[in-house]
């Protein structure tokens, strides 16, 4: 006996897991941040985890969740797949005694990579909009969570709003739509369902590829010039969505006719493009701003006592931070939720897991949280690991984001069949007995 | 005094020629293997295995694939990460179309599909060598990762073009736990070493030593230039597909092509230079060297107390200080870090004396 825990002491002293200090904390929750603050991809990486340490500061200075005080440490994966493995095998015992709630890699290659050790760990894999899609589907993947908004959603609202502003989905016939992807799992993740989609309502469709990390898009955008399409849908990430307004510009394509997905669609994507970019529609989850109370409230709590994570403060209220805020309320209240269940207490991640499961945010629930209009009401379950898929479209008119449109949904029954479809597929390859969700509810 | 060889007399010619003459260096790998085998697997946790000795583990055979190539053969290249890919996606298809197919044996058609694949791109070696040499096999690299992107058969038409591992089970064992992919990969490592060193010991590793110092004069002593450059690339890229597939399936358990890039490719180059061209253990040690000191410094930076240096400006300082290392040591030691180690065993070899 001695000799055993002697041993995995010393493993634990050999460590470099930063963990060797078993002091026991109680009474803290610990969240792992795969953080990137350097590389092409920084200006998300440090926006959003910016926003998410701040909302847990601001939780914390309120008293925590129950009384149980948040506390998180970063790694830094640069966007970088291996690092980012590294960092969770780093991180995912917990900090102190504390145990880990959940992982917000905010990398689908990371997220590709973790996916397995996550379920084997029981640790929540958190990929909120975006992810792998057919994650959706909880009884296959019980610890993987795409929330609010998985890629295929975003592509059906997309082609949903084309639709509306074309007068009817009928109408989309015979449209021409190019989508510009980024040539990463992230970027031809929604290939197939564009196709289905584009089968469905008759429009014609060409994918066109950037190849990462998408500095130099002269040919694809010739080739768009050539096709003359009604509509661009840029799928686009970090430096590539600014390059690819100004390409625009250059061939002559004009920015309203473009649509930026989900990681198309901040201050960062928009404004380094200058005048480019006037008139570039993008879709968002959250709107930015900060007139939001909760946003009010960090500033008041956090950023202006001199704690606010941001190096430039300047960006708070933007799309990126949001995104971080949004992320931490939802994370937080799957603690709150799971709490109810099993105590006041720091939670394991199985715990957190029931906690996601059963989110629920109604408007009075976003209202008191002083987010109403940020988070989109949501509603998850033991089958369902998304729980919104509507997102509203913005403007940027030279300086900042307008809303154009109120929430577009997607088409989340068509999509259902597909996602399943593809679940029980993985779950065939890697022999996964799905649970049965009936039972759990 | 502490290596002594005195004593130690070779009384038959085939215990001269054995590849460790001296006790001490037969003992010393027996306790190596012995404590890698049997004492690591007990001690080590999940961190340990799942990030720092599988990535060193791997990239040490990637290393001799490419020293095979570049230290013995002479011939640059630039693209082992694409051998890499070629072995992890043929293991894959492998093991995905052929129902019943045991695990080491996709391991082994991976590595020989990655050996065709190298022994094509090595063609033009015939014809140009150093620099010119490394532009035609970076072509490898770029025309590898966009045909594994362009036809999606290799990744069995995966949405977003990503490989997940299959089920690591060898003869109803399973080997899909943190230990048992260290295990996995040890042995497969381990067994690769024994067949790189005595390779390189061999009549074909001699020619390899003879063409890189000089092909014409190799060629003059009557040796097959051609045979002899085209076997080190596909033997090469026998390696480093191998290495491939176990990067993909016992490391990441996910592979896309892209994580295979110039990036990796100039990765085990930088640890053959550094470890030592020419040399078996100095694949260990470079790699050693790539993996684990920018985790060491990351996770002394992770020591320092919080705010006190930005996070982003913490992890350019790593990159800093990591890229100021690479220069000191290679000022202090141009042969690498396997001379390093050969002339602290000279000096251990007349300890307490000094000359």
């Amino acid at each position: 006996m001695f000799e055993r825990s002697f041993a995995s002491r010393l493993a634990l002293a050999l460590s470099l897991g930063g963990a060797a200090f078993a002091a026991q904390a109680g009474g803290e929750q610990y969240f792992p941040l795969q953080s990137y603050r350097v590389g092409p991809y920084a200006a998300g990486g440090t926006g959003f985890f910016g926003g998410f340490i701040d909302y847990l500061r601001y939780v914390n200075a309120n008293g925590g969740v129950n009384g149980v005080k948040l506390t998180w440490s970063e790694c830094e994966t640069e966007y970088v797949v291996e690092k980012g493995v590294e960092c969770y095998e780093r991180l995912k015992g917990g900090l102190n005694g504390a145990p880990a709630a959940a992982t917000n890699p905010l990398s689908v290659g990371i997220a590709y990579a973790t996916l397995d050790r996550s379920t084997a760990d029981r640790l929540p894999l958190i990929t909120i909009n975006h992810g792998r899609t057919d994650s959706t589907d909880g009884s296959v993947f019980p610890y993987a969570f795409p929330l609010q908004l998985n890629p295929y959603s975003e592509v059906s609202a997309i082609v949903n709003y084309i639709g509306q502003q074309a007068g009817g989905l009928d109408r989309l016939k015979g449209l021409k739509i190019v989508t510009l992807y980024h040539g990463s799992p992230y970027g031809k993740e929604t290939n197939e369902v564009l196709k289905t989609l584009a089968e469905k309502y008759g429009f014609a469709l060409t994918l066109l590829e950037v190849p990462h990390p998408g500095n130099e898009q002269q040919s694809q955008w010739l080739n768009i010039r050539r096709e003359k399409p009604d509509w661009v849908i840029l799928r686009g990430w970090g430096v590539m969505n600014p390059v690819a307004l100004k390409t625009a510009q250059k061939v002559g394509f004009p920015a309203n006719r473009i649509i930026g997905n989900i990681w198309s669609n901040s201050e960062e994507d928009a404004a380094p493009a200058g005048a480019a970019a006037k008139g570039f529609i993008a879709i968002t989850t959250h709107p930015s701003g900060s007139d939001f109370p909760v946003l009010q409230g960090i500033r008041q709590e956090v950023v202006d006592k001199g704690q606010g994570d941001l190096a430039d403060p300047k960006r708070f209220g933007t799309v990126y931070y949001n995104l971080g805020v949004v992320n931490g309320i939802l994370n937080v209240e799957a603690l709150r939720i799971a709490q109810e269940k099993f105590g006041k207490q720091p939670l394991s991640g199985e715990q957190v897991r029931w906690g996601l499961e059963n989110l629920e945010l109604d408007d009075a629930r976003l209202a008191a949280l002083g987010a109403k209009g940020l988070v989109q009401p949501l509603k998850l379950s033991c089958s369902d690991h998304e729980g919104g898929g509507a997102v509203r479209f913005q403007q940027w008119d030279g300086e900042k984001w307008t809303l154009i449109s109120d929430w577009v949904q997607a088409d989340r029954a068509l999509l259902r069949p597909i996602i399943e479809a593809s679940s029980r597929k993985y779950a065939a390859e890697k022999g996964i007995a799905p649970r049965d969700c009936a039972k759990e509810a | 005094m502490l290596y002594r060889e005195a004593g130690q007399f070779s009384s038959r010619y085939a215990d001269d020629r054995r590849v460790f003459r001296l006790r001490q260096d037969r003992l010393g790998l027996a306790l190596l293997l012995v404590f890698a085998f049997a004492v690591v697997p007990w001690l080590g946790n999940d961190y340990w295995f799942g990030a720092i000795l599988i990535p060193f583990l791997v990239l040490s055979l990637a290393g001799l694939g490419l020293n095979l190539l570049t230290g013995y053969a002479g011939q640059l290249s630039l693209g082992s990460a694409a051998f890499m890919a070629v072995g992890a996606f043929a293991a894959y298809n492998f093991e995905l179309r052929v129902p019943g197919l045991p695990l080491p044996a996709s391991l082994l058609l991976g590595g020989l599909v990655a050996a065709l694949v190298a022994l094509l791109f090595g063609l033009p070696s015939l014809r140009i060598k150093g620099f010119y040499l490394i532009v035609s096999t970076l072509a490898a690299q770029f025309f590898v990762p966009w045909a594994l992107t362009r036809f999606g058969w290799f990744s069995n038409y995966d949405a977003s073009g990503v490989i997940s591992a299959p089920k690591l089970e060898i003869f109803g064992i399973d080997f899909g736990t943190p230990a048992g992919r260290y295990l996995l990969t040890l042995g497969v490592v381990t067994a690769l070493f024994w067949l790189g060193h005595n390779l390189v010991r061999s009549e074909l590793g001699r020619n390899w030593m003879a063409v890189r110092d000089m092909d014409t004069a190799a060629a003059v002593i009557g040796i097959p230039l051609l045979k002899t450059k085209l076997l080190a690339f596909a033997i090469s890229g026998f390696f480093l597909g191998v290495a491939g597939s176990l990067w993909a399936f016992a490391y990441l358990g996910t592979v896309e092509p892209h994580g295979f890039d110039l990036n990796r490719s100039f990765q085990v180059l930088f640890i053959v230079i550094i470890g030592g061209l020419g040399s078996i253990l100095g694949n260990f040690l470079g790699a050693a060297f790539m993996v684990l000191f920018p985790l060491l410094l990351s996770n002394l930076a992770g020591l320092l107390p919080g705010g006190l240096i930005d996070a982003g400006q913490l992890e350019n300082l790593q990159k800093i200080v990591f890229g100021a290392l690479i220069v000191v040591f290679l000022i202090k030691e141009p042969e690498g870090l396997a001379r390093l180690w050969q002339r602290l065993r000279e000096r251990a070899r007349i300890w307490p004396l000094r000359h």
